[in-house]
């Protein structure tokens, strides 16, 4: 059972207080009603699933109810770093994790 | 007389103390602290099972949980029954009963094994070959027979009437096993002062110590130096010993399960005492001392009864006082083997002999077998053995080829080596890597905080193991902040340094070695079963695996893997590293649902939801459905009535004079803020804009896709405020996407929502007498239809307490909602109530409330929509703003499969027979003739019998369903086909005038 640190209540809680809520930093377009059948896809349907690191976002569902954002290993389960809602993307560099998202596990 | 086989002055338990139990119907004395499996060797009964496939006899193989041949069914009463019970694990209790399984009529007289007979068809695979033909002979031949022969074991009838515990627990120090490793790393955590988990699947600590004669430990035999220094951890306050424990998962983050079995081992338990413990640990490190398991030797006939693991002789010998033959065989790749012939032989029991594949086992095993007389046939293999309910002979060979010769044996114990235990490892997503030199998988790549130590980590030798355990527990003991002297390590030493061990079938074997050498006992999988499957074109393990069930039973492959692997491995020309193991997944060992389950069975499965107004509609009688977690009214019988004559007769009264539902289960959400109404206008597909105070509107919500998602009346209270209603089931999730959206998509706008779901009561009142009912109620409120016209929202007070009163309907009729807060739900029903009944009105209940809302062609989001219809579709694209620029769906709605022709739209069917109601679910065709597969149009959604109407009313969805109305299509069912004609959704009052009365 994952232990996940909520960035608004500043603990780590277990994941059963959290709801995994999809890949994160995906801006609903600007003029949505004016762009291309293929931008609406990409938009909608087109979601990452890399064998290595994610840019996800969870709820804190049974708790403070925020949604936030967090960098996690799919394959070893780590969260690297959680933080709030409206920050910019973490780049790997910045979390000292190199530049590219290889796989395997870390 | 506990069993002949009981060697007086041998084992630890004491003969003063004793239980009778039975076994297939005949009685047995075992001794306090005896298995299933021990007592009865000490009778001499070895036939203690029938295999999974081929129901060959067998009996036990070990004498610990990887047990894969004798399981039984163990009951207390006939509700406190389990099958599959390992024998080597279950503790005799006075007044046991036990069972074989997979055997009719009896465990010797078996007509199951005409299947070893008809083997050469079952060979393996043989399930995606055989009883193809007839096609017709499947169902109701094949099918049935093999469900009834399939299985081992029967599950009880009865409920189980035990309950089971659970406990969550955090500590410093998690050890997992309780042998010398584990014991010694516990002890320099718990002395360094952290809190620590000592956690051993047996009844006492010790591991090896059970069985391994020669070891010793600070001086003392081994064993009891492990109950002394258990003793002293137990006594600590910073360490709990949890005994009778399986790890049996590792999860994330260091959260690991344990299984407690508390009673199975008692006669008679203590009322209070759950049956069984789960214990969810979240331990800052995790030890894994877990240790090695014995593997046996790959030839034919290498399952007969009486052919059983060495170290698994050694502990009936050594910890039981059971010797489980008179004349026992010996076949080992392994120097440990010759150590369980030696106790064996100092314990009165002859040694037919050693036959030992390598051509130079240990010297120093070598020299005491010669010195005990023992013959030791080097080089050389046993390649079968004869007997059938019991071994009687070896057969053996020098490798290169050469006559058999045939000796006489009652058991014959085997040993190819020790697998380190890396389940846990594994489990934990650490990565093992080949140690080529010694034939097995070391952990290697460690994910989470834990540590391996111990045989399981590949140090074999008792004084490093004991050193490199206690090393570790102190180790994690600081990391933890513990600080207290851990003193001196325990020193460990032992007879003999073994070596040796082997994987796959031996030399001189033969690769097409006829007959059945088995690898996996429990599944009846051979070695010639894993060739074949290569031969099939299987070249991954893990298809490898499934194609011939090798692993796949409820031990888990614990003796099977590694001779499954070296055999494909060979057979694909590939070295072991690269063929692989699969995937090791929890539970180590088999754990019951209770253990999983914990309290949440039965009424504690689900929390129940319950209206304010929910005593009432109980007093009066009204039947439950569950909808969701709620417990809603579904109708209320009169004395006498069935649910048809009740539903028929609460819609004829809502219709005539009245009708009061509760409909609190709604979800109910406070928007509030200066931007609600511009939040509003993004959720929703109306316009908001235009809605003033006191007016409701229908809403419509999508998700971006353009599909419907929800629906519910919004009323507006002021220009900020906002009183949005949902489906029942659908309150949860509209609030989290509205909450998305706010909090990531508009943050910048200034609205707060709270659900209010359960703050407000909602009583409905509808029908021709709706108004005369409430309005002695209502103050501070002109209700008459020109001051509150249908679809307007006001404060005021309804019997005295504050509500808000909409003038809604769901039925079709003039209706009112009346919203108070929830603690005067109940109170304002009995007068709402009183009044109702007193005009001649009634309570009615979801059912009816469907009924009427299907008479007028409403439509219930997740019934007549399921995700993938647009609002056209489901007959409300007139709620769609066509001038708005933004909402969540514009752009969906646009896409070309959303807008072009020939999708499925909500239509309304009448059956030509108007007796004949529709099942829901039942498909449409337009030509009841055409071949099958038919061209299947679409589907019913909602179909009812009208009282009102005096016909079967239905919804469905269809394809360009509304330019066929006035058509007839078909509903093919099983024994009729049934004509419709298409309609348009509204059965009732089409021009609405009901509503604005």
């Amino acid at each position: 059972m994952l232990l996940i640190h909520c960035p608004y209540c500043q603990e780590d809680r277990s994941e059963l207080e959290f709801r995994a809520a999809g890949e994160a930093h995906i801006a609903r377009p600007e003029n949505i009603a004016s762009i291309s059948d293929e931008a609406f896809a990409e938009y909608f349907f087109m979601r990452d699933n890399p064998k290595g690191y994610i840019w996800e976002r969870w709820r804190h569902f049974n708790g403070c109810g925020r949604f936030f954002n967090a960098v996690r290993h799919t394959v070893s389960d780590k969260f690297v770093v959680t933080y709030k809602a409206g920050e910019p993307k973490r780049s790997l560099e910045s979390l000292g994790l190199g530049t590219t998202n290889a796989g395997g596990a870390k | 007389m506990s069993g002949e086989f009981r060697i007086a002055g041998k084992g630890r338990l004491t003969p003063a103390r004793q239980a009778r139990f039975s076994f297939d119907g005949k009685y047995y004395t075992a001794l306090e602290g005896d298995t299933i499996a021990s007592a009865l060797l000490a009778h001499g009964v070895h036939l203690m099972g029938r295999s999974f496939k081929y129901h060959r006899p067998r009996g036990v193989v070990t004498a610990g949980p990887e047990e894969p041949n004798a399981l039984m069914n163990v009951a207390r009463d006939a509700a406190r029954q389990q099958p599959n019970v390992r024998a080597s694990v279950q503790e005799v209790f006075e007044g046991m009963k036990v069972t074989s399984q997979n055997r009719f009529p009896s465990l010797s007289f078996d007509v199951g094994g005409i299947n070893n007979l008809l083997s050469p068809f079952f060979a393996a695979g043989f399930y995606y070959k055989t009883f193809m033909w007839p096609k017709a002979a499947w169902k109701h031949i094949y099918e049935p027979v093999i469900r009834e022969a399939a299985g081992l074991g029967v599950a009880p009838k009865e409920a189980d009437p035990d309950h089971y515990a659970n406990r969550y627990a955090h500590c410093d120090v998690l050890v997992i096993g309780g042998g010398l490793a584990g014991i010694s790393a516990a002890l320099a955590a718990g002395r360094a002062g952290a809190e620590v988990i000592l956690v051993d699947e047996q009844p006492e600590l010790g591991g090896a110590a059970h069985y391994d004669s020669g070891l010793t430990v600070d001086g003392q035999p081994a064993y009891e130096w492990a109950q002394a220094a258990g003793a002293r951890l137990a006594a600590r306050k910073n360490v709990k010993v949890l005994t009778r424990t399986t790890a049996f998962g590792y999860y994330a983050h260091n959260f690991v399960a344990l299984a407690e079995r508390v009673t199975d081992h008692l006669s008679i338990p203590e009322r209070a005492a759950p049956r069984e413990r789960l214990w969810q640990v979240r331990a800052k490190k995790v030890i894994i001392a877990s240790g090695a398991i014995e593997r046996h030797m790959v030839f034919d006939g290498n399952d007969r009864p009486g052919v059983m693991m060495a170290s698994a002789a050694r502990a009936y010998l050594n910890h039981f006082g059971v010797a489980i033959g008179s004349n026992v065989g010996v076949f080992t790749a392994h120097d440990s083997a010759y150590e369980a012939a030696f106790d064996l032989a100092n314990a009165g029991v002859k040694i037919a002999g050693i036959v030992d594949v390598r051509e130079r086992p240990g010297e120093a095993v070598m020299a005491e077998a010669a010195r005990l007389g023992i013959e030791v046939m080097t080089g050389q293999s046993v390649v079968t053995t004869g007997g059938k309910l019991r071994v009687n002979s070896m057969s053996v060979i020098r490798k290169a080829g050469g006559t058999q010769r045939k000796i006489a044996v009652d058991a014959l114990i085997t040993c190819a080596g020790w697998t380190p235990s890396v389940h846990m490892f594994s489990q934990s997503r650490g990565k093992l890597r080949f140690d080529a030199e010694n034939q097995r998988f070391l952990p290697d790549v460690y994910v989470q905080e834990c540590v391996s130590v111990g045989a399981c980590n590949g140090t074999d030798d008792v004084s490093a193991l004991v050193a490199e355990a206690f090393s570790a527990g102190e180790n994690a003991a600081r990391a933890a902040g513990a600080t207290g002297d851990v003193r001196t390590a325990p020193e460990a030493s032992t007879a003999y340094r073994w070596a040796g061990g082997m994987i796959g079938t031996p030399e001189g074997a033969g690769p097409e070695d006829g007959g059945k050498a088995f690898i996996d006992f429990q599944n009846d999988v051979c070695a010639k079963d894993i060739r074949l499957a290569v031969r099939e074109g299987m070249a991954s393990i893990e298809h490898i695996k499934r194609f011939t069930t090798n692993g796949m039973a409820s031990d888990q492959g614990k003796l099977s893997n590694m001779h499954g692997l070296a055999i494909a491995a060979e057979a694909l020309g590939k070295g072991i590293p690269e063929v692989g193991l699969t995937t090791f997944r929890a539970p180590y060992t088999p754990v019951t649902f209770g253990t999983i389950l914990s309290h949440s069975r039965g009424a504690l499965f689900d929390p129940t939801r319950k209206t304010p107004i929910h005593a009432r509609e109980e007093a009066l009688g009204a039947v439950f459905e569950d909808v969701g977690n709620w417990k809603r009214a579904w109708f209320y019988p009169k004395p006498g009535e069935d649910m048809h004559q009740a539903v028929n007769r609460e819609c004829k009264t809502v219709r005539t004079s009245a009708g009061i539902f509760d409909a609190s289960t709604l979800g109910k959400i406070e928007v509030v803020g200066p931007d609600a109404a511009a939040f509003l206008n993004l959720m929703y597909t109306n316009a908001w804009d235009n809605l003033k105070p006191g007016r409701c509107r229908y809403g419509i919500m999508l998700r971006e896709d353009g599909y419907v998602y929800d629906d519910g009346v919004v009323g507006r209270m002021a220009d900020d405020r906002f009183h949005v209603t949902t489906t029942t089931g659908g309150a949860p999730r509209v609030m989290n996407h509205m909450e998305d959206y706010l909090q990531t998509e508009f943050p910048h706008l200034k609205v707060w929502l709270t659900s209010t779901t359960e703050q407000w009561a909602t009583i409905a009142v509808q029908g021709p007498k709706a108004r005369d009912i409430i309005a002695p109620f209502v103050e501070g409120l002109d209700l008459s239809n020109e001051a509150f016209p249908h679809m307007s929202v006001a404060e005021c007070k309804v019997c005295g307490v504050p509500a808000r009163l909409f003038r809604m309907t769901f039925a079709g009729e003039l209706g009112f909602e009346v919203n108070v807060p929830a603690d005067f739900g109940a109170d304002v029903w009995d007068a709402l109530h009183a009044a109702t009944e007193a005009v001649g009105g009634c309570a009615y209940g979801t059912e009816t409330m469907h009924v009427l809302r299907a008479e007028k062609g409403y439509i219930i989001v997740g019934q007549d929509t399921d995700g993938t219809l647009t609002p056209d579709d489901a007959t409300v694209g007139w709620a769609v703003s066509r001038k708005k620029t933004d909402f969540v769906g514009i752009r969906g709605l646009m896409r070309p499969d959303l807008t072009k022709s020939g999708r499925k739209q909500l239509v309304g069917l009448k059956t030509r027979d108007p007796k004949v109601v529709l099942e829901e679910g039942a498909q449409i065709v337009a030509d009841p003739n055409q071949p099958k597969p038919m061209t299947m149009l679409g589907h019913v959604t909602s179909s009812y019998w009208s009282e009102n109407l005096g016909s079967s009313i239905a919804m469905a969805v269809v394809v360009d369903g509304r330019s066929r109305i006035g058509q007839t299509l078909y509903v093919p069912m099983e024994k009729e086909t049934i004509a419709v004609e298409v309609t348009d959704t509204v059965f009732y009052d089409k021009e609405g005038s009901r509503i604005n009365a």
